[in-house]
């Protein structure tokens, strides 16, 4: 046990912990502890331009690494800036751990400058938080954050830390297991209900997989594909299982819900089996609910209890983590020596060819105009010459939907987006973060016109770190999206959906010392995608694409998902 | 349908408002709530009347046990308990009516508590069904004023399940 500063105890757990960037924002409160951070050389400190892009770049670093991402934060608008990136990782069950200055504990509470009651604030966006007011439970409070973090399903972790505990001298205790009394998730399935839901499947003629982000946090990827193969049972994703499965194999059916595939809603709406595996029944998937999957026993299997018959009744719940669901249902096939495979599989036949002729009748497609660029033909491009291999992050609007369909995601950890809350600004610092922990990869940041606009100040951070993320600009003058509702739900009234202002993006790219790019015909659009591969620097990507495109298949919002309007 | 959930709580501060942050950002109604320490200084025990079918009450469970602090969460409306209230109460006692107030809290197993020229503060215990009978009884005579806690709950026979 040795005595030091609450800054330098801290800069200790995060090395404990294994972190090696963190991404934040200085201000009086964490003063001492940036004074620390200068001196630990083995930590990289990324300076955001504002604090939601912090929350959000170790978001991203989190989500393709699968460690806990850190962003550090002062106290007062430092903190109330990060909320939305809290509330971002939160719906989206990222593991994050976020670092707030606050004001020297005697102040609390007193409407001190930049006081702000953060905890109060984040407690229904954060999986737990905590104020640490007391010298002697710093350390414990920050290795507790961590843990509670990335165990059980993921999520964000909020600590604040007052100006004199981070300045106050503390014994430094040796790291102990952890073990939280009130806090217990379960991981392993039970094998009842394995031994149920095996039943299930083989009295199944139409199985579906339907699986989510769930999937890709537990990184249970070979085990789904081992599953999905041995029996032939066609897989569907929602936006957050993207790459859980491969896209371009023939089992998978691609995305889900609201804009997923013709073939994955009709899939869906007449299986005989639903297998859900860390997904959630979202609202965006299921549409109309009494109309979803009425055909279909339903197996669900998720860590966290609540998500099990929340919207949905099912019939066989698995509470475990999902690889060990996965690893068990699959043991239990291996196992059972009197089941022929082959036999299990031809049962799935009939079906697979129903899929095959949904797939040929309505494949994901678009209408081609000359020189005209379509935003698909443009991601299309990017999955080309990037040969699917590229980590994509979105904003949020059409352009995440396109992004979705249109670039084949064939591995986890690959697609970073805002599934749950919908974050536009979220994609740039996301693909900063991704950047950071996977140098080696090409990042792209598939954005809209709009999004991109609200958090462009980071084109500043990733030149200042040598962050060669590329960002590709589906500009079609509109909040695009919503532009979309209006054309089909409010008679074409685009009440302020229309951008009558933009910047230059590419004399803006110019501007901060980065290469910009434009292209307003089709021809240009592969000339200027090489080109920005090409180069070892921030790249922004000006595709003036055609402006009233739609995003389809599009079920309306409560309806069936088989009301789908197709192209 | 009603229910009573007995909810073990580890005693930090904050801790209440993540409950009730729960309930009320979730659209869950809470009727009554009642906290207080355990024998363990470390624990709270809270005990909360809500209402909803199956499903709601499953979820309520669930999102209860979700939180960090959450040791425990016990409907305890599934099985035998005993359930108490509490009620204190001014009542109006003049010439005419001290006697008769005196005989029904007599009745009601009550207590005078405070003695005043012209009212008696009682109390009250017992299930919830009393205490609003006490409270009709006396409301003619002429209630002044009304303070009740939530209900607590316990089971019967052996510890928490
Ligand atoms: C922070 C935030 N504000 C508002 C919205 C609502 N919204 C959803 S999509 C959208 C339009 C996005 O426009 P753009 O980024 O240009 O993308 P496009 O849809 O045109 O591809 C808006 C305003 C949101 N999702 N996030």
């Amino acid at each position: 046990m040795s005595q030091i500063t609450g800054a330098q105890a801290i800069v200790k757990c995060l090395m404990e912990e294994g972190v090696s960037t963190i991404f934040g924002y200085p201000g009086g409160a964490v003063i001492d502890l940036y004074d620390e951070l200068m001196s630990s050389p083995q930590l990289t400190h990324v300076l955001v331009r504002h604090e939601q892009a912090a929350v959000h770049a170790a978001d991203g670093y989190a989500r393709v690494t699968g460690e806990v991402g850190v962003a550090l934060l002062t106290s007062g608008p430092g903190a109330t800036n990060g909320v939305t990136g809290i509330a971002t990782a939160y719906m989206d069950s990222i593991p994050i751990v976020i670092l707030t200055g606050q004001v020297p504990t005697p102040l609390i509470g007193n409407d001190a400058f930049q006081e702000v009651d953060i905890v109060g604030i984040t407690r229904p966006c954060t999986k737990h938080n905590y104020l640490v007011n007391n010298r002697n439970d710093l350390v414990e409070t920050i290795r507790e954050a961590f843990y509670v973090a990335k165990t059980g399903r993921p999520g964000p972790v909020l600590v604040d830390l007052p100006k004199d505990i981070i300045k106050a001298d503390i014994d430094f205790e040796d790291r102990k297991p952890i073990r939280l009394q009130s806090y217990q998730p379960t991981y392993e399935p039970h094998m009842g209900q394995i031994d149920k839901a095996c039943r299930l499947i083989m009295e199944a003629r139409k199985p579906v997989l339907y699986v989510g982000g769930g999937v890709i946090l537990s990184n249970a990827s070979e085990e789904l594909r081992e599953l999905a193969l041995k029996l032939d049972i066609p897989v569907t994703m929602t936006l957050m299982g993207l790459g859980s499965f491969p896209g371009s194999h023939d089992l998978s059916m691609g995305m889900l819900g609201m804009h997923g595939t013709y073939t994955a809603n009709m899939a869906v709406a007449e299986c005989d089996l639903l297998i859900s595996v860390g997904a959630r029944f979202d609202d965006r998937v299921t549409g109309k609910l009494d109309t979803f999957a009425t055909n279909a026993k339903i197996i669900h299997v998720d860590i966290d209890p609540t998500s099990i018959s929340k919207n949905v009744s099912v019939d066989v719940p698995i509470v475990s983590d999902c690889r060990k669901a996965l690893t068990a249902l699959n043991n239990w096939f291996n196992n059972r020596q009197d089941i022929s495979i082959e036999d299990e599989k031809s049962k799935h036949q009939q079906w697979f060819e129903q899929i095959k002729r949904w797939q040929q009748q309505h494949p994901l497609t678009y209408i081609e105009e000359g020189e005209k660029i379509k935003p698909q033909y443009v991601v299309e491009m990017l999955d080309k010459l990037t040969d699917g291999e590229a980590i994509v992050a979105t904003e949020v609007g059409q352009h995440q939907m396109w992004a979705a369909q249109f670039y084949q995601f064939n591995s986890p950890r690959r697609f970073l987006t805002s599934g749950g809350l919908g974050t536009m600004g979220y994609g740039l610092p996301a693909a900063i973060g991704a950047k950071m922990a996977r140098p080696d990869k090409v990042c792209i940041d598939i954005a809209g016109d709009a999004s991109i606009q609200m958090n462009i100040q980071e084109i500043a951070t990733a030149m200042q770190y040598k962050c060669p993320v590329k960002v590709a600009i589906l500009n079609n003058r509109f909040l695009g999206m919503v532009r979309q509702w209006q054309e089909l739900f409010y008679e074409k009234r685009y009440a302020s959906t229309t951008m009558d202002f933009a910047p230059d993006f590419v004399a803006l790219a110019k501007a901060y010392g980065a290469v910009g790019l434009r292209a307003t015909r089709k021809s240009e659009v592969e000339d200027v995608i090489r080109e920005a591969l090409a180069v070892d620097t921030f790249v922004l990507m000006d595709f003036e694409i055609s402006r009233e495109e739609g995003v389809f298949p599009m079920v309306p919002a409560g309806k069936s998902t088989t009301e789908m309007l197709l192209v | 349908m009603k229910h009573t959930l007995s909810v073990l709580l580890r005693n930090q501060p904050g801790v209440l408002s993540r409950v009730t942050g729960l309930f009320s950002g979730r659209g869950f109604n809470i009727e009554s709530l009642c906290v207080a320490e355990t024998l363990d200084p470390k624990v709270s025990c809270l005990t909360l009347i809500t209402s909803g079918d199956n499903n709601v009450i499953e979820q309520i469970t669930k999102q209860l046990h979700k939180l960090i602090d959450v040791l425990k969460v016990v409907d305890i409306g599934d099985g035998d308990f005993v359930e108490r209230e509490m009620v204190l109460i001014r009542v109006s006692a003049e010439a005419a009516t001290r006697a008769e107030v005196l005989r029904i809290i007599d009745i009601f197993r009550g207590k005078v508590v405070d003695v005043s020229p012209k009212s008696y503060v009682v109390e009250v215990t017992g299930s919830h069904a009393k205490i609003e009978a006490v409270i009709n009884i006396l409301k003619p005579i002429g209630i002044k004023e009304i303070v009740r806690t939530g209900k607590i709950a316990i089971a019967r026979g052996g510890a928490h399940k």
